[in-house]
């Protein structure tokens, strides 16, 4: 078990008494209740909670896309919590990496165009046609969303969400609307990329099952972390039992 | 039906307030204008038809030189005519304080019994002149307004060469000086044209008229031929120097009064629909985009069990509110904007009352149409709910598909990033919802671009006229055809620079069945101070034959350059003749048909005569100039220029200006209505994508611009369609409101284009940052969160 107080060098992100309260008075929903929490550089994390008990709250802190009520949190040496909202888009554009549950690709964009409209903006992209080879659709660049199978939408996210060579990846229940064959590969590609680019991977799940393949495993219930787990041996995402 | 449902219809009506505040005020305004103009065209032709009533305002009308009294007997038999009266008119200056030159009036004769008659006047204060009372006159009001002359006040007036002192005892209006302007202007400037009443024997003792007359007025019967009665009324007054009898379609009063009317009519009929149209399609979008939106609620309804009909009824029920709030308000409008609008038109034409009048129809027909024309455009998109199959809505919505556009020009594509390509994907995939937003558009546009074009056109109708054609300071007019002596004898008064004679006859053109009523203007050759231009603006030389003609009589006549034309010419020995048309002249005021002087008195054997002289006068000699020209026994009357000039400034300052302003704020309307609604639906329909673009890593500016560029590209199409259909519909314009009184020449308005896209220009940006500020406001987690 890693020692919470202490700073790593390595740390990739780090949050202290973090608290997220949505709301005021009667109605104040405390989503976060004081976090405190270090996770290292390429690891992938597992976040496992019962609905509502505030993952999404946390990913969405670190991802930059919301806003802390209390308490802080560093992505490496940057302070999170004390930028700007258009700093917080710029650490978005140049470090992280999103993928959700509905894969929100761009309807009017080739599966190639999607990714591209990131490695546009990105300071140290590899070629779109590499990210999707990276996820095995090297052969279905030109395709429209409409023309893709829910899976190979969410591999298509996922090399967007790569293709910059974000050094954080961030995946909420990545798998929630996929079969479990389709699931397993999507973990797969995500376990590759993390091998391949050594990115730092979050990922959201209801699937406790998918905790194998994680280095580290944080339970949360009721907006706090009830235990972190680490894990020396992580599976193949192939093997994983659903 | 349900309440649930009922609480729907207004939670969506609250959600989508600002469109549909943007279709009401489109739909409004539509409404508004109908109301307005269809009440002011009941209030100016019931007031007329009233007035015209009580005071027996003749259809008929015929001047002579002089005609001895009896000859009235034959008038009177005359098959058709209902009523006769005959009178003694004249000319006469009036000298007033206020300006150093006299004004010129028209003297009328006013009968002393207590018969009805014709024309008869409407005193607003004093009484008549009393019998045996020469020197009491009735001022028309509207110049003794200006004037500040009260009854009890006296005037000093110069009538057939000698000066004489008159009481003003009353003032009145008359149906035939309901619109009148200075002799050869159009535009009325009150305190430069006067009007006097005399009683008959003053004013025929005054005029050498004792037991003639020089005009008749008649009124026909129901079922008068009135070519017939002219034919008659000519034949009879033909050995008296009749001037041809025309009938009350051609008094001068009545065309402009009637012609106004009539523009008013045919606006109200046109320019409505427009409106309603725009407001159509824009609910065709917004409900559109709210049955796609909801089809999974649809679904659920349907699955429940409600019919086709019943969720149908639900959408018809917020389209027929959004048509409905927007009827009323343009009733309000309509009914506000006439009552502002009616101290305009007073102004112009002296009406004994002239009350907004309500067409209560014109409130059924917006409101019936309005939601009509609505409910039409929601029709088409409530087929589509009809169409749905409960378990379709209940799938989960599949992304719209691309693919059929992503083939389009790959190179060119390749050359764009991909916010380019989705702007541009969206802009193809949507051909017609993109076209008809265009369309709309340039139709707002178009619609006040024409109007601007149109003033630009009044504009340059003014300097055309007035420093183009006519280069002189002032017109003499002379109280009878006056010799060539006086042209030295004015050119001798030290000021005057320049003195062009110019000759008028009153004259009926005719080429075959086609005639025109009208006069000749004989110029001098080489005239400078008042020309005959071409189409190109150039001097046209007047040839020793042939006559010139202006083009609404080339139109009016039918006739070309170098065709024939007969000229029955009413003055002097009244011949007949045969010539051809020399040239066609560019003119913007009256009709006018042009010769040289010298051939034109030798037509009717009057050598070297004059009916008015152009001068030209040095700056700072006026009042000198003035002075002496008042005294000269012949002139008949003087107008200068710059005081034409400045009536005719005058009447595009006020009621033009305000027009300009209203049609700005209109297409602005319509613009930002269009715009907006685009906006507002595009951003509906993309949240989620815009949602995620931010996600990515996209500013917010790069964010708006994935939504906004798709309005750029609509708004940048719709501009050059707009500036074309702008010039075709102001060529339609001036061709509908131009006539033989004036006409409106349409002119390359750079101006005009600017503003119009000035205007359109700034509504697509304020509705781009009223969308963009809602796009920066939205909160990106929740908006992935939602589902479609
Ligand atoms: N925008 C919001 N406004 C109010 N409450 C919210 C909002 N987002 C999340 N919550 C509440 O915060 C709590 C944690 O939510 P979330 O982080 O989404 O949980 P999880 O992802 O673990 O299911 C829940 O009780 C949820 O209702
Ligand atoms: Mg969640």
């Amino acid at each position: 078990m890693l020692d919470h107080g202490q700073t790593e060098p390595y740390a990739a992100f780090r949050t202290k008494g973090l608290s997220k309260i949505y709301g005021e008075g009667r109605s104040a929903v405390h989503a976060l209740r004081g976090v405190d929490l270090e996770i290292g550089r390429g690891e992938i994390v597992v976040l496992l909670g019962p609905s509502g008990s505030g993952k999404s709250t946390l990913l969405n802190i670190l991802g930059g896309l919301d806003r802390a009520s209390e308490g802080d949190a560093w992505f490496g040496g940057q302070c999170l919590t004390k930028m700007s909202n258009r700093e917080l888009t710029t650490y978005r554009r140049n470090h992280v990496g999103f993928v959700f549950q509905f894969y929100n690709l761009m309807p009017s964009l080739t599966a190639r165009e999607n990714v591209e409209l990131v490695t546009e903006i990105a300071e140290n992209p590899i070629s779109a046609d590499e990210a999707l080879n990276v996820v095995g659709l090297g052969k279905r660049l030109d395709h429209f969303p409409a023309q893709l199978s829910g899976g190979e939408q969410q591999r298509v996210a996922i090399a967007r969400a790569v293709a910059k060579q974000p050094e954080v990846l961030f995946c909420d229940e990545p798998t929630g609307a996929l079969d479990s064959t389709t699931g397993r590969a999507v973990l797969r590609v995500l376990q590759d990329v993390n091998e391949k680019l050594g990115t730092t991977i979050l990922i959201i799940t209801h699937a406790a099952a998918t905790a194998a393949m994680a280095d580290r495993v944080i339970n949360f219930s009721d907006g706090a972390i009830r235990d972190v787990q680490l894990n020396n041996n992580p599976v193949d995402a192939e093997e994983i039992e659903w | 039906m349900v309440k649930p449902l009922h609480a729907k219809l207004f939670r969506d009506l609250w959600r989508i307030k600002g469109q549909a505040f943007a279709i009401m005020v489109v739909i409004g305004i539509g409404v508004a204008l109908q109301v307005m103009m269809s009440g002011l065209v009941a209030s100016l032709t019931q007031t007329r038809d009233t007035y015209y009533e009580r005071h027996q305002f003749a259809d008929v009308f015929a001047s002579v030189v002089r005609a001895p009294e009896h000859v009235a007997h034959q008038l009177r038999d005359i098959e058709g005519a209902a009523a006769i009266d005959t009178r003694v008119t004249g000319f006469a200056l009036i000298d007033v304080a206020m300006r150093d030159l006299p004004v010129s009036a028209r003297v009328l004769s006013l009968a002393s019994d207590n018969q009805h008659h014709l024309n008869e006047i409407r005193l607003t204060s004093g009484r008549r002149p009393e019998v045996g009372h020469s020197q009491e006159v009735v001022l028309l009001e509207s110049f003794a307004l200006a004037h500040n002359i009260l009854p009890g006040n006296q005037i000093s007036v110069t009538l057939n060469g000698s000066r004489r002192i008159f009481d003003v005892v009353g003032t009145a209006q008359s149906p035939e000086f309901i619109y009148y302007a200075a002799p050869g202007e159009i535009i009325p400037g009150h305190a430069r044209f006067g009007v006097i009443w005399i009683g008959r024997p003053a004013l025929a003792a005054a005029l050498d008229l004792k037991g003639a007359f020089n005009e008749v007025l008649l009124t026909l019967r129901r079922d008068a031929n009135l070519d017939a009665v002219l034919d008659s009324i000519d034949r009879i007054l033909e050995p008296y120097g009749s001037a041809g009898a025309y009938g009350v379609e051609n008094h001068t009063s009545n065309r402009f009064l009637t012609e106004e009317i009539s523009g008013l009519e045919v606006s109200a009929k046109n320019v409505p629909p427009v409106f309603m149209l725009v407001a159509a399609f824009l609910l065709y979008i917004v409900i559109s985009r709210m049955v796609q939106s909801e089809r999974e609620e649809i679904g659920l309804m349907k699955a429940f069990g409600y019919t086709d009909t019943e969720v149908s009824i639900h959408y018809l029920q917020l389209i027929v509110m959004i048509a409905l709030g927007g009827a009323l308000l343009g009733c309000a409008l309509g009914v506000v904007l006439g009552r502002l609008t009616i101290p305009i038109y007073t102004t112009y034409y002296k009406l004994p009352f002239l009350l907004f009048r309500l067409d209560a129809s014109s409130f059924l027909t917006g409101i019936l149409t309005s939601v009509t024309v609505a409910s039409l455009g929601g029709a088409i998109v409530l087929r589509r709910i009809f169409r749905l199959a409960p378990a379709e809505a209940m799938r989960p919505p599949t992304p719209p598909d691309y693919s059929k556009t992503g083939s389009f020009g790959k190179r060119i594509v390749s050359y764009l990033d991909q916010p380019t390509r989705m702007v541009l994907r969206r802009v193809i995939r949507q051909p017609f919802r993109m076209l008809g937003a265009v369309v709309g558009i340039a139709a707002g546009m178009a619609l006040s671009l024409s109007m601007l074009i149109i003033y630009e056109g009044f504009d340059e109708a003014l300097d055309r006229t007035f420093n183009v054609i006519d280069r002189s300071d002032a017109f003499v007019t002379f109280t009878a055809p006056a010799s060539n002596k006086v042209i030295y004898e004015m050119q001798r008064i030290n000021g005057i620079t320049l003195v062009e004679p110019v000759r008028s006859v009153p004259v009926i053109l005719r080429n075959g069945r086609r005639n025109y009523a009208g006069a000749i203007t004989g110029l001098a050759p080489n005239a400078q101070l008042f020309r005959a231009l071409d189409a190109s603006v150039q001097p046209i030389a007047l040839p020793a034959k042939g006559v010139v003609l202006s083009t609404p009589l080339a139109t009016i006549l039918n006739l070309e350059v170098g065709e024939s034309i007969i000229l029955d010419i009413r003055q002097g020995s009244q011949p007949t003749i045969a010539t051809r048309v020399a040239a066609i002249t560019e003119s913007l005021m009256g009709s006018p048909a042009f010769m040289d002087i010298d051939a034109l008195n030798g037509l009717i054997d009057e050598e070297n005569r004059l009916s008015g002289a152009y001068l030209s006068i040095q700056d700072g000699e006026n009042t000198d100039v003035y002075n002496l020209l008042k005294d000269m026994p012949m002139v008949a009357g003087v107008s200068l220029r710059v005081e034409a000039e400045k009536a005719f400034q005058d009447i595009m300052d006020q009621g033009a200006g305000s027009s300009r302003f209203i049609m700005g704020f209109m297409a602005f309307a319509i613009t930002f209505g269009i715009i907006y609604n685009a906006a507002r639906v595009a951003k509906d329909e993309r949240t989620r994508d815009l949602a995620s673009l931010r996600v990515m890593g996209f500013y917010q500016s790069e964010t708006a611009f994935v939504l906004l560029g798709e309005l750029a590209v609509v708004t940048l199409v719709a501009l050059p369609l707009g500036v074309l259909l702008g010039n075709v519909l102001s060529h339609l314009i001036a061709a509908g409101f131009s006539t033989d009184l004036y006409q409106i020449p349409v002119v390359f308005a750079p101006n005009a284009t600017g503003t119009a896209i000035a205007i359109v220009v700034g509504a697509a940006l304020t509705s781009g940052w009223l969308v963009k500020r809602d796009i920066d406001q939205t909160d990106v987690i929740t908006a992935l969160k939602t589902r479609e």
